[in-house]
């Protein structure tokens, strides 16, 4: 692949001009989210809610709570799956917007398995589950990466508009030919053989999805950090022109992560698949792909912040409802809380990226 | 007694969700002592499960999870609390704690069908819907044979979107039906608003499903609906759970339950029209008139249903939920 467009991207350098001067970032985003917290606490005020309790409410039925807590950490497993997948293209420059598509498609390719091999034990059928879903998703991202590669089309568009076409895909599929007679023709796959689905612990929902998840972020940061891969994907990231001078081969590295993040994607699509759904369902990803998104941003594509950022998100999904529940709040307002965070958290990122 | 309610979408949707909220209010207003947990646009998938789990450490003892998605996350649920009762809608699965409730209201399409081919200038009816399963295919066979009994040149036009909520695709087919020359419009989503609100627009009439209330969208086309009276059910419900005497059960009234009925007639509908309408509901009622009375041929013209053959209330429940083809005149695809 000689001649390689590689077309900037600004936001992207705007993020690493911004980790240059990431020393206090923790501190800084403790700030800005209490910040959050104070303004939505006008906001509930004005609804004639005490804000005390709550966020005292969120607290106790989240992180106080055993089960609160192993439910952030089961919303936590697909979040850090798809914020990687995310940060490991960008660290290359490249925008991966099509989190969701791939997820889809791991979890159509894992479905396809489960569904097909009810035979097989646990042990073979896990594993090879896992590899189908690595290879639907890491197939979806590796068109918009040969695209890409070969300058004809930015990732940016040709992976948002995929995961419309996977979502289709999915809805065909479990519409016609996987819908199961069993489900009242409610549009979904038949369940899968109790040997599909991966196993939980604890009796909580947490499932084997969280080793993924870990080996995702640890692998994410040693080969960034201590590889000679990682140092050329940098050097890409830092300057295409001078990288490709250099003789590093940009397109396939593009082809390469682009497929390796969309292999995760599908990992993740796997997992929820077998664990939390026991089958394929259109409704796999609640969102994911875009929020995973919004977490690897949040997190500047850092490896560690990324588990702190969708600790963040985890407790606001699942505290979210709780403000319905015990405070009787709109769903709107509890939207209101989500957004006011990423707004303020976004505006104090372009107040130093301006600066 | 604390109650937790789940709602897929929007209480204020005119429709689906709307009628199940209204019920619950009823319920509340019938049985003094109640606070009710309620949570609105709660997707069908592992979410609703946290939310149930969420309502029950709350302290909640009777649980609606009110879409039919929700069911096999609330049966994850129910099995892990047998003391918690919960009541799903238009379900096929059950437990010891765990009953199903809808209301039948094929005979009210058909009704609707009849004032629809009487208000019909063009002669042509439109019919928007989700999906082409068999329930609601079977409706708009019901609502065609309905107008065909009164007008028998009417053609009915069925477009589905392939979803229960996509306003955006509902207005296209709305405004779709009325450029082909549709003046009447009936619907088969979650909210019936952007229809009755594109009809009302286009200057046709509108024929509502889920909800009553939707009739405010429609000033001048408005004919009537099918609308769900949940209240007096889940006052039962509540007050059995209160006794201990609540039972699993699986319940599916019809026409004279009053869970089911007749929207208000619009101001377009004249007297002769409400006079037929409500002696053939007479008829229906006392046993003498069935919903999918043959013969009734298919699209391509084959007998699908003979004389007399679908009479009882479970020929008709097998039929509704194996139906998989349209009637003759009635213009649309079964996939």
């Amino acid at each position: 692949m000689a001649d390689v467009h590689v077309v900037r991207n600004p936001l992207a350098d705007a993020f690493r001009r911004e980790r240059l001067q990431n020393l206090a970032a923790p501190l800084k985003w403790a700030a800005w989210i209490a910040l959050a917290f104070g303004i939505f606490s006008v906001i509930l005020l004005a609804y004639g809610r005490d804000p005390v309790q709550a966020y005292s409410d969120i607290f106790n039925n989240t992180l106080a709570s055993s089960y609160g807590m192993s439910e952030v950490i089961t919303k936590m497993i697909p979040l850090v799956i798809m914020a990687v997948a995310v940060a490991l293209p960008a660290r290359l420059g490249l925008v991966n917007v099509g989190g969701e598509g791939q997820l889809y498609m791991g979890g159509l390719f894992a479905s396809w398995g489960a569904l097909t091999f009810t035979h097989l034990p646990a042990w073979l059928l896990l594993p090879f589950m896992g590899l189908l879903g690595f290879a639907g998703g890491a197939l979806w991202a590796a068109i918009p990466a040969f695209l890409r590669a070969k300058g004809w089309l930015l990732e940016v568009f040709s992976t948002l508009v995929l995961n419309y076409v996977a979502i289709l895909a999915i809805e065909v599929i479990v519409f016609g030919p996987w819908r199961d007679p069993a489900s009242a023709n409610y549009p979904q796959s038949a369940q899968f053989v109790a040997a599909g689905w991966l196993p939980t612990f604890f009796g909580t929902r947490i499932h084997l999805g969280i080793a993924i998840a870990v080996v995702a972020v640890t692998i994410f940061y040693f080969v960034l950090k201590r590889t000679r891969w990682g140092l050329e994907i940098r050097a890409i990231g830092g300057n295409p022109e001078a990288a490709r001078r250099n003789g590093i081969p940009i397109g396939w590295y593009i082809v390469l992560v682009l497929a390796v993040a969309g292999g995760l994607a599908g990992l993740a699509g796997m997992a929820e698949a077998s664990a939390v759904y026991h089958r394929l369902s259109p409704g796999l990803s609640s969102g994911y792909g875009f929020v995973g998104f919004l977490v690897s941003w949040l997190a500047g594509h850092r490896p560690w912040a990324i588990i702190a950022v969708a600790f963040l998100m985890a407790v606001l999904i699942t505290g979210g409802d709780i403000l319905q529940i015990s405070q009787g709040l709109p769903y709107a307002a509890v939207n209101v809380l989500m957004a006011l965070i990423l707004l303020v958290v976004l505006a104090g990122r372009t107040v130093r990226v301006a600066r | 007694m604390v109650v937790g309610a789940l709602h897929v979408g929007s209480v204020k949707d005119a429709g689906y969700n709307e009628a199940q909220h209204a019920g619950l209010s009823k319920m509340m207003s019938n049985v003094s002592g109640i606070k009710l947990l309620e949570a609105e646009n709660i997707p069908e998938g592992p979410d609703a499960e946290r939310v149930m789990e969420d309502m029950i450490r709350q302290g909640a003892k009777l649980i609606f999870p009110q879409s039919f998605g929700y069911q096999d996350f609330a049966l994850n649920v129910a099995k892990k609390y047998p003391d918690v009762k919960f009541e799903h809608p238009a379900g096929y699965k059950s437990a010891d704690n765990f009953g199903t409730y809808w209301a039948s209201s094929h005979d009210l399409s058909y009704l609707l069908g009849m004032a629809a081919g009487k208000a019909t200038k063009t002669n042509k009816l439109g019919f928007v819907a989700g999906f082409p399963i068999p329930q609601i295919l079977a409706t708009v066979n019901a609502f065609h044979q309905g107008a065909r009994s009164v007008n028998p040149n009417v053609t009915t036009h069925a477009v589905f979107n392939g979803s229960w909520v996509d306003p955006g695709k509902e207005a296209t087919a709305t405004n779709a039906l009325a450029d082909e020359g549709v003046d009447v419009v009936t619907m088969v989503v979650d909210s019936p608003i952007t229809v009755v609100q594109t009809a009302e627009k286009r200057g046709i009439h509108s024929i509502g499903y889920h909800y009553a209330g939707v009739s405010q969208f429609a000033p001048k086309g408005w004919v009537s609906g099918v609308t769900f009276e949940w209240g007096d059910m889940f006052t039962q419900f509540a007050n059995d759970t209160i006794a201990g005497t609540w039972k699993s059960q699986s319940l599916l009234p019809g026409l004279g339950s009053g869970t089911v009925k007749l929207a208000d007639w619009g101001k377009s509908v004249p007297q002769a029209v409400r006079d037929q309408v409500a002696s053939e509901q007479n008829a229906f009622l006392a046993g003498t008139k069935h919903v999918f009375q043959g013969p009734v041929y298919d699209q391509q013209g084959k007998l699908r249903i003979k004389a007399d053959e679908i009479t009882t209330p479970a020929a008709e429940g097998t039929f509704i939920n194996t139906c998989d083809w349209l009637a003759q005149g009635v213009i649309g695809q079964t996939k």
